[in-house]
């Protein structure tokens, strides 16, 4: 039997992928909006509905970052809404480990693995951000070397609260006066470099004992925290190489903390396109990516590599011909750094707009592209079943450029090419997450008060 | 002449308010893990017109000490999430109010604002909060980052729990402060999308909180555009002067709790003194009276079915609210004696769900709208609309047109 294909869906929304401007697009904040893609992804029998996260408004230039879409609902929140209007779609968050404590979060993600019935997902991401920093109690001081040690610890002490309840401790006996079947359900002591808590947690044992744990981050560390801890990487390594091999890296890592390779998931988040033929799916391609980029988004997208205020340059014109600025402060707060070579990175970019007579707006178009699957539904289809087949991912978290209807098209032209396939469901045959995901259900990882 | 209606809430948690009432519910006891739980009962209290229903919480396992676990295995232990459970019903009711109870001791305003506002969104324009304080030494034990000295609940005039008790409270008050300054850090209008100029937003209606306070600080803007109530309805607990300063200065909504209709109007009386010492601005508190409720067709049956509840808990229970024990007429006669008294409305407090919620809902308020105290039906428009209370202006917008 051909590998099954995962397959995600990304709510469109704080990035420069989605397309605001659009007559098609609608909110970004109506819940109608989250019901509508929740619920076609549903209807293609997706695996989950995914956030992002974050939580402090992007800067530029010291200024409120305006011009893709800003703002966006609470997460959790909007997910256990969503689990009362879908069935059987997992629901996934980004929630990030250094503004949060284990304690609370804990308990809010085990709360919607009940209100949910197992469907409940976590993407564990880090930063160290000061900037995000301001908006919390914990302020900006986490050093970055520290992120995954907080992020790894704390995922461990989620799990050893998650643990705290035994199987149907809450035993309800009337006659015999008892409500649960020990006087300390939920007792824990956890004792770590990052964090010294002990007491009692509250929420009884959830459907999934451990929701699902995704992580999105590609240092060395990250993918080691992904090896140990995660049950899927949300990675952005979306071409066929690349992709095969990140997933050979990060397969190999699994032995090393007893794991199969089966245990770890690679979902890339991927874009699409479709058309009629592939020439005009490729011809809609480059319309959205002109959306995407406008003459103001390019300009600020150059601004993040050369690190330079960049206002009075021609969206239409030549780059500047002077180098990044490497020693200032990042001009852009709030968004992971991009450029590891930022003046390596110049130089290929001013060769390139050379050499094809590029202006900044139509390199920036040119270099910033992520279309992953451009073409007819069978096109997509094939490719991605290809990528899937030959091991570059085990599914992919679409990352559709209009809300809420990008997924619309997708669900109904490629979804019933991928099912005559036959490597994507036509029926959901579990009811949890775990289930679509084809992981095993979670077992206990530590003893009830273990330290 | 006043309106005579009063507002009706009822506060829900686990299984009922006496400790005993899972004995005597006849639903599954680990019901309140399941979101068909509190889709029925927020549907019940729906159907009766209620203003809004509460839903307790609290970052502790259930206890009857004041100071951590109890180690009883006799009564409710374990709850889940309050304002994650009415995110959940919300998609599946239209018109009542939904309350979760968060502790802001330990947890973030920047989260629980966000939390709250999207709770305003998803409901359109129905969501409030009621934030906690959290005294308990064994809640800190689970967040580990600060120690907090014993409390003692009979000692509160000796210094030192006067000092915690005032500190909790200021803390809580600057996380209510920030919540709100949160909201409004978004003037209604500042999503335009303005194709030409390639803008989706307008920054200069975008405003930074720049809160600093001793306990934390919060920049700001918020990432959530401004709630459909611009403000969503708090609500605060308080049975003494502090907390009704606390409500006076920072709530919409109070609930208190009367012995007896003499009492009630003391309490009512100081409230309104409280709001003027503290220079309160704005629509005066709604008062919301809290009663434990057991109704019965007749005053013997629920008599009968109260010594019941008691004896199974071992005791007789008393709890920091009044309690009643009656039919539905005398239950409405007390409410309308209160109401007399100066009390805005009622949070009832089933003593067994779902009992004692479908008596409210089949029988207390019918006798309510024959004695011409309660409206019929809802009239539709946001929580703060059912309250009374008018949609507030955004501060800095406001602010910006100086
Ligand atoms: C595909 C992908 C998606 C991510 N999404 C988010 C997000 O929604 N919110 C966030 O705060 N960080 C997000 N991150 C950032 C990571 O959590 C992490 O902080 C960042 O990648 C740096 O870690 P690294 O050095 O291991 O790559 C994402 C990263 C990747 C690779």
């Amino acid at each position: 039997m051909p590998k099954q294909i995962i397959l995600a869906a990304h709510f469109p929304g704080v990035n420069n992928t989605t397309v605001w401007s659009d007559p098609a697009s609608g909110s970004h904040i109506d819940f109608a909006s989250f019901v509508h893609l929740a619920r076609t992804a549903e209807r293609g029998r997706f695996d989950f509905f995914f956030l992002a996260e974050g939580l402090r408004l992007r800067e530029q230039r010291g200024r409120i970052h305006d011009l893709d879409v800003v703002g966006r609902p609470d997460t959790l929140t909007v997910l256990a809404a969503l689990a009362a209007v879908t069935t059987h779609l997992g629901l996934a968050g980004t929630l990030n480990t250094t503004f949060r404590e284990p304690y609370e979060l804990a308990r809010q993600l085990a709360s919607l693995d009940h209100l949910s019935g197992g469907r409940a997902a976590w993407n564990v991401v880090t930063t160290s951000d000061a900037f995000t920093g301001e908006n919390f109690r914990r302020g900006g001081y986490l050093d970055r070397s520290l992120r995954y040690e907080r992020a790894a610890e704390f995922v461990r002490t989620a799990r050893q609260l998650w643990e705290s309840w035994p199987a149907d401790a809450v035993v309800g006996d009337r006659d015999g006066g008892r409500y649960v079947d020990e006087a300390d359900p939920g007792v824990f002591a956890h004792r770590g470099d990052q964090f010294d808590i002990a007491g009692h947690f509250t929420v009884p044992r959830s459907p999934q004992l451990h929701p699902v744990i995704l992580q999105a981050g590609d240092s060395g560390d990250g993918r080691d925290f992904a090896a140990s801890s995660a049950d899927a990487i949300f990675s952005r390594h979306g071409t066929l190489a690349d992709g095969q091999e990140f997933y050979r890296d990060v397969k190999a890592r699994l032995a090393r903390y007893g794991r199969n390779p089966d245990d770890l998931k690679i979902i890339p988040g991927v874009t699409f396109v479709l058309g009629d033929t592939d020439a005009e799916a490729q011809e809609r391609a480059h319309h959205i990516r002109r959306q995407q980029v406008s003459p103001q988004t390019a300009i600020l997208l150059l601004e993040q590599l050369w690190n330079r205020d960049l206002s009075g340059y021609d969206p239409d014109g030549p780059l500047p011909a002077e180098d990044p600025d490497v020693s200032a402060d990042a001009i852009s707060r709030g968004r992971a750094g991009m450029y590891p070579d930022p003046v390596g990175t110049a130089r290929q970019w001013r060769a390139l707009a050379q050499e094809k007579g590029l202006g900044i707006r139509d390199l920036i178009i040119e270099v910033t592209g992520r279309q992953s699957f451009v073409g007819t539904p069978q096109r997509v289809a094939e490719r991605m079943n290809h990528f899937v087949q030959s091991d570059a991912a085990d599914g992919f978290i679409l990352v559709p450029h209009l809300t809420p209807g990008g997924l619309d098209e997708f669900v109904d032209r490629v979804v019933p090419l991928l099912q005559e396939r036959g490597v994507f469901r036509t029926e959901y045959t579990g009811t949890t997450l775990r289930d679509h995901l084809g992981l095993r259900p979670a077992r206990p990882l530590t003893r009830v008060g273990a330290a | 002449m006043p309106d005579p209606t009063l507002h009706l809430a009822v506060a829900l948690d686990g299984l009922g308010w006496h400790p005993a009432a899972w004995r005597l519910s006849h639903a599954d006891p680990a019901a309140p893990l399941f979101p068909r739980w509190w889709a029925s009962l927020v549907g019940q209290a729906e159907r009766g017109a209620l203003d809004l229903v509460t839903i307790e919480d609290s970052l502790d396992l259930q206890s009857s000490l004041p100071d951590g676990p109890d180690g009883r295995v006799d009564q409710v232990r374990g709850r889940l999430d309050a304002l994650l459970v009415a995110a959940r019903i919300a998609p599946l009711t239209r018109h009542i109010g939904l309350i979760p109870t968060t502790s802001v001791t330990h947890t973030e305003p920047f989260h629980v604002s966000t939390a709250v506002a999207t709770l305003d969104h998803v409901t359109g324009g129905r969501a409030g909060w009621l934030p906690r304080v959290s005294a308990r030494r064994s809640e800190a034990g689970h967040f580990g980052r600060r120690n907090l000295p014993p409390l003692d609940p009979t000692r509160l005039a000796e210094p030192q729990h006067a000092r915690l008790v005032g500190d909790l409270f200021a803390e809580a008050a600057d996380a209510v402060e920030v919540v709100r300054r949160l909201w409004d850090s978004w003037q209604d209008d500042a999503e335009i999308r303005d194709v030409p100029t390639g803008r989706f937003v307008d920054r200069d209606r975008l405003h930074y909180t720049d809160f600093t306070g001793r306990w934390f600080s919060v920049r700001g803007p918020s990432i959530v555009p401004r709630p459909p109530q611009g403000q969503p309805v708090v609500a605060a607990l308080a049975h003494s002067t502090v907390p009704y300063a606390f409500a006076a200065r920072h709530a919409d909504v109070v609930f208190v709790t009367p012995t007896d209709a003499g009492h009630a109007e003391a309490v009512v009386a100081e409230v309104r003194a409280v709001e003027e010492t503290v220079g309160r601005s704005g629509p005066p508190l709604r008062i919301l009276a809290d009663l434990e409720v057991l109704i019965d067709d007749t005053p013997a049956l629920a008599r009968r079915r109260r010594t019941r509840l008691d004896e199974l808990h071992g005791a007789e229970f008393h709890a920091d609210a009044a309690a009643f024990t009656g039919s539905p007429g005398q239950l409405a006669d007390l409410l309308a004696e209160w109401r007399r008294a100066g009390a805005d409305g009622f949070r009832l407090r089933p003593a067994v769900l779902p009992d004692d919620l479908v008596t409210i809902t089949r029988a207390v308020v019918p006798a309510l709208r024959d004695r011409g105290l309660f409206r019929a039906g809802h009239p539709g428009g946001t929580l703060r609309d059912l309250l009374g209370l008018p949609r507030p202006d955004n501060r800095y917008a406001v602010a910006g047109t100086d």
